[in-house]
């Protein structure tokens, strides 16, 4: 019941807002239905956190211990049901979405001005469509949900695209998005079936469930073709490096609330969907294929950074610095440990958090601004109230300071994996310093220097100011409290790791 | 019941059909009415489609040695009377604005229909060619029914001409057949040696040319080159059917012969038709690339279909009857919607480039029923889920991965990310604002109301059978068991 509610209300909601766009345009009940919408997600969410039990399951060969589970038969010449199910990593994933959510709405109060029912109810669906991936365990729903939220994010795009651009751009961009990753999502539905067949092979059961899969034996070279299936559909969304092609120009061209949830969420899926799929069910494969996965999360964070220093839009730095912070949560992901898993968690909370508070304010920035372009910039320190005071708290969290939660993600991400992989950790921690160099740099050319002029240009309104407000109040939880996730995903992160060591263990025997 | 009443029973949907064209001709020559004339065929196709779902528990009859009346037989002949039926609701707003005679349409489209329902049922060369030849005859008088525009003349000889080496190809390709086996049924297609024996060259290259003719109805490369400027040329009603009943009817029977006849059987065969199938992926999804118009888009995507289509052949899985049976069903409704979308918006007889993609422009602020399911058919069309036209595309990435055909897997991927260029194309224009200087989408009302409800009626089908699709799934199980046994 509770997971068709988190499941439905989005849908629900955004029907709503397109039907006040019917007649005469209600911008403000759209608003206010879409933000309740993602409130009614959120809330429950919440109480689930303080009243949920997740503490570690004593036996990870068994079933993976869901809090909440529903199944209902749906297509059942495949053995395709309709199984929702939410255990701490999923719960933790639909917070984010929630607040994500909630702030895509808010910020786009004063930018989107056009079709403003349509545009909710196309954000409550891509939402809708997300709150599914981190839910749906049957593969073929999940795959359902990944390729469903690609079409309302088409239409954000296309449609609400970055202002200064004529809509070709956008619609261009918009179409590159879409390819790339439904391109990669077919291949990921070839290993999905491949892996079905498998299954059915070995026991006889045509099933797409999720804990019947993970007993699959996928070991040897088809397991790891199946496994590669997968990881090109991960790599592209996260996006890894010779995947990335996408993300920079699609987050150029989306409108401010569609870039946040672009980076904060979707990107986020990816992450998840390795956590979730790639690792448990391929447990050998993943431990054969980490070296070159771990390569791939290096060359992220130092191309990430190094194309990051070189933007000359905001908008753009802020999409290659998320770059290279998915390539932390590569190196952590491949290393497998139950500490770097945890680093891992940490750090794609705290990355969607800091990178949509940072495209948030970019925003802002161009509507006062009217420009992106850092070097029109510059000397805005002090004339643009507490804007560029939060710029600086957010770019600090990106570059990984002590006490936000960024930094305790990359720490407990190196951490361990040094255990196993001491050689790319030292690598690895390289990429820090680079973090540094270009959100400082970013800092640097856009607030300091000599002003134009002196007296202040505009001044936050109260809306933009609580919702910096909540941004940093939740880095700064993440920072100082990290065992309220942690503790909720340690259930969790146990069984992959422990899986994820049990694959070690045989790849080791078998090469 | 004896045994000839059982068979006339067993025959009935086409019979109604053939019944009613009859019948239009004797009014024809009465007296001229258009009304008359659309009700009657209406009134004959829903019989038919009445008699066809009453067929379905009295399990397969075989109508003398030429037909056999299976659920298979009775699952197509649906498919085939609802396009049917959809093609006449097109028709008549299409041809409101035609300033000669309209009747006759009519009458070709019921035989037409019929050909594609005898082609089906068809077990033996003889009722294949019939059916073949009922099925495009018409048409080429369809096709050049506005014959005042010089396209829609030039298209119809177009596919006169190449159909007609065509029919060459497959009566020498029957007849070489004949020559080695002695017979005309499929079954009795073995080769000399036995079932496991090694078909000789003539029996090969009998089949083979009887491969080019089919190919050739069903526009797969390297025999497509008609099928833009046909699309393009026809009436928008006539691509629909091209595109759709005579499409799934050549399908359907191709697969009827493959699963029947033993001296398909072969590996050098099947590969041949495995890199048709590649091929047409690839080129038509890349050539569909620069159209800017939207019946030749849609043209070269549906060559594309054929060929995700034709990867079931190769591949020979249990489960591939029930692939093409579920894939078919799926294309032709989005097709149907597709095609319904341009008749209505393209107004006809207003010179040549009426399904220019610019025409729709912004269609969603003025038709917005109609854009709305555009966006629809052309999401189905590229296999999106929440429309049926995933369901095709999983079956078909299942078929070729249970069968372990990694390159036409990697085909079907590859296309399909091509393909979404163009969709996605269109599905944006639809929602652009429309330039000053756009032509007014036009009302002409006689129909109109109708031909929208059908595409409104499609596009709904559409994304329920995408969300539910186990109906489909289990009719086409039905059918595929049928065949296979």
């Amino acid at each position: 019941m509770l997971l068709c509610w988190l499941l439905f209300i989005p849908f629900i909601g955004g029907l709503a807002c397109w039907a006040t766009s019917r007649g005469r345009d209600n911008a403000g009940l759209a608003r206010v239905i879409a933000f309740l919408s993602m409130a009614a997600v959120f809330v429950p969410a919440v109480v689930v956190w303080f009243t949920g039990d997740f503490s570690l399951s004593g036996d990870p060969s068994v079933a993976p211990a869901w809090q909440y589970e529903i199944a209902a038969d749906w297509i059942s010449r495949f053995g395709i049901e309709f199984h929702l199910a939410l255990d701490g990593l999923s719960l933790v994933m639909v917070m984010l979405a929630s607040v994500l959510g909630m702030l895509s709405v808010v910020a786009s109060a004063s930018t989107v001005k056009s079709r403003v029912g349509v545009f909710h109810a196309n954000l409550l669906w891509t939402l809708g469509g997300v709150i599914g991936i981190f839910l749906a365990i049957d593969l073929f729903l999940y795959f359902f949900f990944w390729e469903l939220m690609l079409i309302p994010m088409y239409f954000l795009i296309a449609l609400w695209g970055h202002e200064e651009n004529d809509r070709s751009t956008n619609t261009a961009a918009a179409v590159k998005f879409f390819i790339y990753t439904q391109t990669s999502g077919l291949a990921m539905l070839a290993a999905i079936i491949g892996l079905v067949f498998v299954h059915y092979d070995q026991t006889g059961v045509l099933t797409f469930d999720y804990n019947q899969l993970l007993t699959t034996d996928t070991s040897g070279a088809f397991g790891m073709v199946l496994m590669l299936g997968f990881f090109l559909a991960f790599a592209v969304k996260l996006p890894a490096v010779p995947f990335h092609g996408w993300l920079a120009d699609t987050q150029a061209n989306a409108p401010t609330s569609g870039a946040v949830d672009l980076s904060g969420i979707l990107v986020k899926t990816a992450a998840y969907g390795l956590l979730r799929f790639a690792l448990p069910l391929f447990p050998e494969a993943s431990a054969n294929f980490a070296p070159v996965a771990m390569t791939l999360g290096l060359i992220s964070i130092y191309y990430g950074a190094v194309m990051a220093f070189a933007q000359n839009d905001i908008k753009r730095l802020i999409s290659y610095s998320s770059i290279s912070h998915m390539g932390f949560a590569l190196v952590g992901l491949y290393a497998g440990t139950m500490l770097a898993l945890q680093g891992v968690v940490l750090q794609v909370l705290a990355s969607a958090v800091s990178t949509a508070a940072l495209f948030i304010l970019a925003g802002q920035l161009y509507e006062r601004m009217g420009t992106r372009d850092m070097r029109a910039l510059g000397g805005l320190f002090g004339r643009l109230g507490a804007l560029p005071g939060f710029s600086l708290v957010f770019v600090v969290a990106s570059l990984g300071m002590p006490a936000t939660g960024n930094f305790l993600g990359e720490f407990l991400i190196l951490f361990g994996a040094f255990a196993t992989h001491p050689w790319f950790v030292v690598i690895a921690a390289g990429g820090m310093i680079l973090a540094a160099v270009y959100a400082l740099y970013m800092m640097h050319r856009v607030y300091w220097g000599t002003p134009d002029a002196g007296g202040t240009i505009a001044n936050m309104r109260a809306r933009e100011y609580t919702m910096m407000m909540a941004l940093v109040l939740i880095t700064l939880i993440l920072g100082l409290f990290p065992n309220t996730v942690l503790h909720v995903t340690q259930a969790v992160t146990h069984d992959i790791s422990s899986w994820f060591a049990a694959g070690v263990i045989a790849a080791a025997q078998a090469s | 019941m004896n045994d000839t009443w059982f068979q006339i029973l067993g025959a009935l949907p086409p019979l109604l059909v053939a019944l009613s064209v009859i019948g239009l001709f004797v009014t024809l020559c009465i007296a001229r009415h258009e009304r008359l004339v659309y009700a009657m065929t209406v009134g004959g196709l829903n019989l038919a489609l009445v008699a066809t779902i009453a067929l379905i528990p009295l399990g397969p009859v075989a109508v003398t040695p030429l037909y056999i009346v299976d659920f298979y037989t009775l699952f197509f002949w649906g498919v085939i009377l609802v396009a049917t039926l959809a093609c006449a609701a097109f028709a008549v707003p299409y041809l409101s604005g035609f300033d000669d005679r309209r009747e006759e349409f009519y009458i070709l489209l019921a035989t037409s229909a019929l050909g594609a329902m005898s082609l089906v049922a068809a077990r033996h060369f003889g009722s294949l060619f019939v059916g073949l030849e009922a099925l495009s005859i018409p048409l080429y008088g369809m096709i050049a029914y506005t014959f005042r525009t010089r396209a829609s003349l030039e298209a119809g000889f177009k596919y006169l001409i190449l159909s007609g080496v065509a029919s060459a190809f497959l009566l020498f390709g029957m007849a070489l057949l004949y020559g080695a086996t002695g017979s005309l049924a499929f079954t009795d297609l073995i080769p000399p040696g036995g079932y496991d024996a090694d078909a000789g060259p003539w029996m090969l290259m009998g089949i083979g040319m009887m491969l080019v003719a089919l190919t050739f109805k069903l526009s797969l490369v390297p025999f497509h080159v008609w099928t833009p400027d046909v699309y393009e040329g026809a009436p928008a009603p006539v691509a629909t059917f091209l595109a759709t009943v005579s499409k799934t009817a050549v399908f359907a029977l191709l697969l009827r012969l493959f699963v029947s006849a033993p001296i398909t059987d072969n590996a050098w065969l099947l590969t041949l038709v495995g890199v048709l199938a590649f091929a047409s992926m690839l080129v038509g999804n890349l050539l569909a690339l620069r159209q800017d118009n939207l019946k030749r888009l849609l043209g070269y995507s549906s060559i594309a279909h054929l060929g995700y289509l034709l990867t079931t052949l190769v591949a020979g899985a249990s489960l591939s009857i029930e692939a093409v049976a579920v894939y078919l069903a799926t294309y032709v409704g989005t097709s149907l919607g597709a095609f319904g979308v341009v008749s209505l918006v393209s107004s006809p007889f207003a010179g040549k480039d009426a399904a220019h993609i610019d025409h729709f422009r912004g269609l969603y602020y003025k038709r917005p029923v109609l854009a709305v399911s555009m966006a629809i058919m052309m999401l189905s069309l590229a296999g999106i889920p929440l429309t049926m036209g995933f369901i095709g595309k999983f079956y078909i990435l299942s078929v070729t991965m249970a069968s372990g055909l990694w390159w036409l897997t990697g085909g079907v991927i590859v296309g399909s990310g091509i393909a979404l260029f163009y969709y996605l194309r269109v599905m944006a224009i639809l929602f652009m604002d429309r330039p000053a200087h756009a032509r007014e989408p036009q009302l002409s009302g006689t129909g109109d109301n109708w031909a929208q409800t059908v595409v409104w009626l499609l596009a709904a089908a559409t994304i329920l059978m995408g969300i539910y699709p186990a109906p489909l799934i289990d009719l086409a199980a039905v059918a595929g068991i049928t065949l296979g046994s």
